[in-house]
């Protein structure tokens, strides 16, 4: 009963600021409503046993990638956006919207989940202890991607260098 | 513990609010931010469903899901600095050099 009430408060407040998010003229309002929801997910996190998750998600989304958006949007000196927004493109951008949500909704409630359970549950998480399970999981099976992703990131590195150089 | 769905469909109404952000709104930082929180919604599915069928590989592409969200930071911010140095704004209607 406490949690539902608990789950509802905290979706609502991010549904509000997600909604804050799209609507907002100024952008360093928008920035801040999506550190918001960025908080909410990290408590979703947190209710559904994944605690280190919630930890990294605060520190890369909520620390990291909102200061260098933040950093940008002073940088760049942006006003608030000015009028002349098309209807049609607004009304056309909604349906299309809509659409995916009843699709999205539509097709995540109505399978039935597999029968087929994984080991990892709430006994084995407060046993062993969530790092560990992402760390195991990440060094054994997950080896491979792992690395690949170091190639993505030093890749992500020189673009963002040679393209914020003087001449482009 | 909560039902699944629940969960699922707030991250399908977080997506659809990103949706409409990246159709309707003209400034470039804006459209990134709301493709920003579709990745978030995506995030939370793998949360909740390697939460309920028990298995953990769902956490660790969500660590994958976030790099790949620092990288898309990292680049697209250059472009936008790239872009205002050259056209003096970020305005997505202004991008329209290949358009017919």
């Amino acid at each position: 009963m406490l949690e539902s009430f608990f789950f509802f408060t905290v979706a609502a407040i991010a549904i509000i600021s997600g909604i804050l998010v799209v609507t907002c003229k100024n952008p360093i309002n928008s920035a801040l409503s999506l550190v918001v929801t960025f908080f909410c997910l990290a408590i979703f996190y947190v209710m559904l046993d994944a605690p280190f998750l919630a930890a990294v998600q605060i520190m890369v989304y909520a620390g990291a990638i909102m200061v260098l958006i933040i950093f940008v949007i002073m940088l760049l000196n942006i006003q608030a956006e000015t009028g002349r927004r098309t209807v049609h493109a607004l009304v056309t951008g909604c349906i299309i919207a809509f659409l995916i949500l009843c699709e999205s909704a539509w097709l995540l409630t109505g399978g039935t989940i597999a029968k087929s359970r994984g080991p990892m549950d709430q006994a084995l998480i407060l046993k062993v202890g969530h790092t560990e399970l992402i760390g195991m999981a990440m060094f054994g099976d997950f080896l491979l991607p792992f690395e690949i992703t170091s190639l993505l990131l030093l890749t992500a590195i020189i673009g963002a260098v040679v393209l914020a150089k003087k001449k482009v | 513990m909560l039902a699944l769905n629940y969960y699922l469909i707030v991250a399908a109404i977080l997506f659809a609010i990103g949706t409409v952000g990246v159709l309707t709104r003209r400034n470039a930082i804006v459209i990134f931010m709301s493709i920003e929180l579709m990745l978030n919604a995506v995030n939370l599915t793998f949360v909740a469903f390697s939460r309920y069928l028990g298995n953990i590989d769902g956490q660790i592409f969500v660590f994958f899901v976030m790099t790949v969200a620092a990288c898309e930071a990292a680049v697209g911010l250059a472009l936008m600095i790239a872009f205002h140095k050259n056209r003096e704004s970020i305005d997505v209607e202004h991008l329209n050099l290949m358009k017919w």
